[in-house]
């Protein structure tokens, strides 16, 4: 049964990507590197770990997933449509004007968005504060962000890892998408945030390092990271940024360049072609 | 004249009686809860507090996640450190976000006094008079003060209420009633109308009682709301007496000041003089002595005022 379940999450990576794909295609612009780079976090998140209810978004007990790299929009947007929280036939609209589906995520417009973002560095705070909220009301959510790595060099994001350790936040989990990538180059030339493990560990979160594309070994994380006790959990996710999309892996300059239509049928042909995307491990 | 209350002093009184009446109220500080008077309610509701140490913005981007969660949150610290370090959070976490985050922001103008310039904000309400769907409250007296911390409460949407350190007298009696929005008028004339807020609406009445002394009639409004302005009251003005003066411890760019000039220039024109900061920053000094220095008095107001008076006559003639 788990097995199944592990190759049913996998399906329904790929079927995110090529969502995203598509929609990017149409749109003319936006992300397709860290949006492809998180499909398999978010396919996890959506399809197997959230307690979330399309038909009542804002029930108040319901988990939180936060994407604080807003610019991956593509990749919330296409999890959103395919759990029905609005038609997939919506993605099409994607940047277009009167669209709900803002170039980065737009709570006032659209179902399902937690919280509006785009301006990096912002959303750990704003994850703090809905935790925080959960344990004034005693309510069992969790709430979940994903932060990138090139993100983290905000120095927003250490005053919120601060004080997600000092109020004992244990129903927050991030997920650092780690690509090594951002739009200057390799993280690591343009301002380095490593060694990014240890810096969470001494902020005081509790940490795993995982393989961002393998869905069981996600899945895992995601299991302990929920029986961890007095701490926030930080899942260091190793990622390719443009996952699953031979010409666009590893290549920072498909950052914020949407695929021109013959770039979307061989990315669509490779994505189809090779059915679900395999776990890198 | 009774005793003098400063409105963050009004603010920590009024917060920690909200506290009581309603439960979703939680309180944000930044490491300066005695200065802001946010302890008065963090020695009530410990549990409904938070210290966020000195950072700032993530102080209100944690606001905004709790307002998300069906808090209302009151972030509190300096104005220099509200409006200015976390303006950007406050735009996109906050306001664009369409967040239900009051910001309460204390030590505003120079009677911020010895501290000097870098602590002195006279560029905050410009900040946050820019923002879609942000309301601003700049309160007079302990009166106003209560008024805009209970509205900002009732209210859905993001709020900034502008505080000060100094003592002010009241300037309204009993009967008064807070009402969003609306100006209030403390003093009627003809001759001309000054508007003020915060510490100049004291101020104001002053001038008017020295101008009267000279056969000047002048209206005084206190403007607690500045957004959204009260334009009718202000085209009102306008047109009833043909010469307006601002007062506000800001500077005279895109505060109060240019609030009503945008709103006469399209509706009524007519003159206006503005008192406030002359696009300089503050420095350190005894409160009185910068409100001296800068003409942040009665007799700058009433200075003002008889100019705009002349000016209004060579529209005239
Ligand atoms: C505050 C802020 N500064 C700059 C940008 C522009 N920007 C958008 S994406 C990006 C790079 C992000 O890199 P990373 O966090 O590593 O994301 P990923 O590589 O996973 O897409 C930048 C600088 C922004 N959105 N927000």
């Amino acid at each position: 049964m788990v097995h199944r379940e592990i190759e049913m999450l996998r399906v329904r990576a790929n079927e995110i990507r090529k969502d995203i794909i598509r929609m990017l295609g149409r749109a003319g612009s936006g992300h397709p590197g860290g949006s492809l780079s998180a499909a398999d976090i978010v396919a996890a998140l959506y399809f197997k770990v959230l307690r979330i209810d399309p038909q009542n978004p804002r029930r108040p007990d319901r988990d939180r997933f936060i994407l604080s790299k807003g610019h991956a929009a593509p990749v919330l947007y296409a999890a959103l449509a395919q759990r029905g929280f609005f038609p997939r036939e919506e993605l099409d609209t994607l940047r277009r004007l009167g669209s709900r589906l803002q170039g980065h995520p737009d709570m006032k417009k659209l179902p399902g968005v937690e919280m509006s973002t785009g301006s990096l560095g912002q959303g750990l705070s704003v994850a703090n504060g809905v935790a925080l909220a959960g344990k004034l009301d005693g309510l069992d959510y969790r709430v979940y962000v994903l932060l990138g790595d090139g993100e983290i060099q905000e120095g927003q994001v250490w005053e919120a890892a601060m004080a997600a350790a000092h109020y004992k936040l244990d129903n927050l989990t991030a997920f650092l998408d780690h690509n090594r990538m951002q739009i200057d180059g390799p993280i690591e030339k343009v301002m380095s945030p490593e060694p990014v493990p240890d810096k969470w560990r001494a902020f005081g979160w509790d940490v795993q390092v995982i393989d961002g594309h393998d869905m069981a070994g996600i899945l895992r994380a995601l299991e302990k990271a929920g029986s961890v006790k007095g701490k926030p959990q930080m899942i260091v996710a190793e990622t390719v940024k443009g996952k699953g999309v031979s010409f666009m892996e590893n290549q920072v300059g498909w950052h914020g360049v949407a695929p021109k239509p013959g770039e979307v049928e061989r990315a669509l042909a490779e994505l189809g072609d090779r059915g679900p995307v395999e776990g890198e491990g | 004249m009774a005793g003098k209350t400063a409105t963050r002093e009004a603010y920590g009184k009024a917060l920690a009686e909200l506290g009581k009446l309603n439960g979703r109220v939680v309180v944000l500080d930044a490491d300066l809860s005695k200065s802001t008077k946010t302890a008065d309610f963090a020695g009530v509701f410990p549990d409904r507090f938070f210290n966020m140490g000195i950072a700032e913005q993530n102080m209100i981007g944690t606001a905004a996640g709790l307002a998300s969660a069906g808090k209302i949150p009151f972030a509190s610290t300096f104005a220099v450190f509200a409006a200015g370090r976390a303006f950007e959070q406050i735009r996109n976490s906050v306001a664009y976000a369409g967040l239900n985050v009051k910001i309460a922001a204390t030590h505003a103008g120079v009677t911020v006094g010895e501290d000097g310039g870098s602590h002195q904000s006279v560029e905050d309400i410009a900040l946050m008079r820019s923002l879609p769907s942000m309301t601003v409250f700049v309160p007079a007296d302990e009166a106003e003060t209560f008024g805009a911390v209970r509205a900002a409460a009732e209210m859905e949407g993001p709020v900034y209420i502008r505080l000060g350190r100094a003592g002010v007298p009241p300037v309204h009696g009993d009967g008064f009633r807070f009402v969003p929005g609306k100006a209030v008028v403390l003093r009627e004339g003809r001759d001309a109308a000054v508007i003020a807020a915060g510490i100049m609406v004291s101020a104001a009445l002053e001038a008017a009682s020295v101008l009267a002394g000279e056969g000047i009639e002048c209206r005084v409004l206190s403007m607690h709301t500045v957004k959204p302005l009260d334009v009718e009251a202000v085209v009102a003005a306008a047109r009833e007496t043909g010469a307006l003066v601002t007062a506000e411890e800001h500077s005279v760019i895109g505060g109060l000041g240019g609030a009503v000039c945008e709103a006469v220039c399209g509706n009524f024109p007519v003159p206006v003089k503005r008192v406030g900061l002359p696009d300089v920053f503050g420095e350190s000094g005894k409160p009185e002595e910068l409100l001296e220095k800068f003409g942040l008095t009665p007799s700058g107001i009433a200075a003002a005022v008889r100019e705009a008076i002349k000016m209004k006559a060579g529209v005239k003639g």
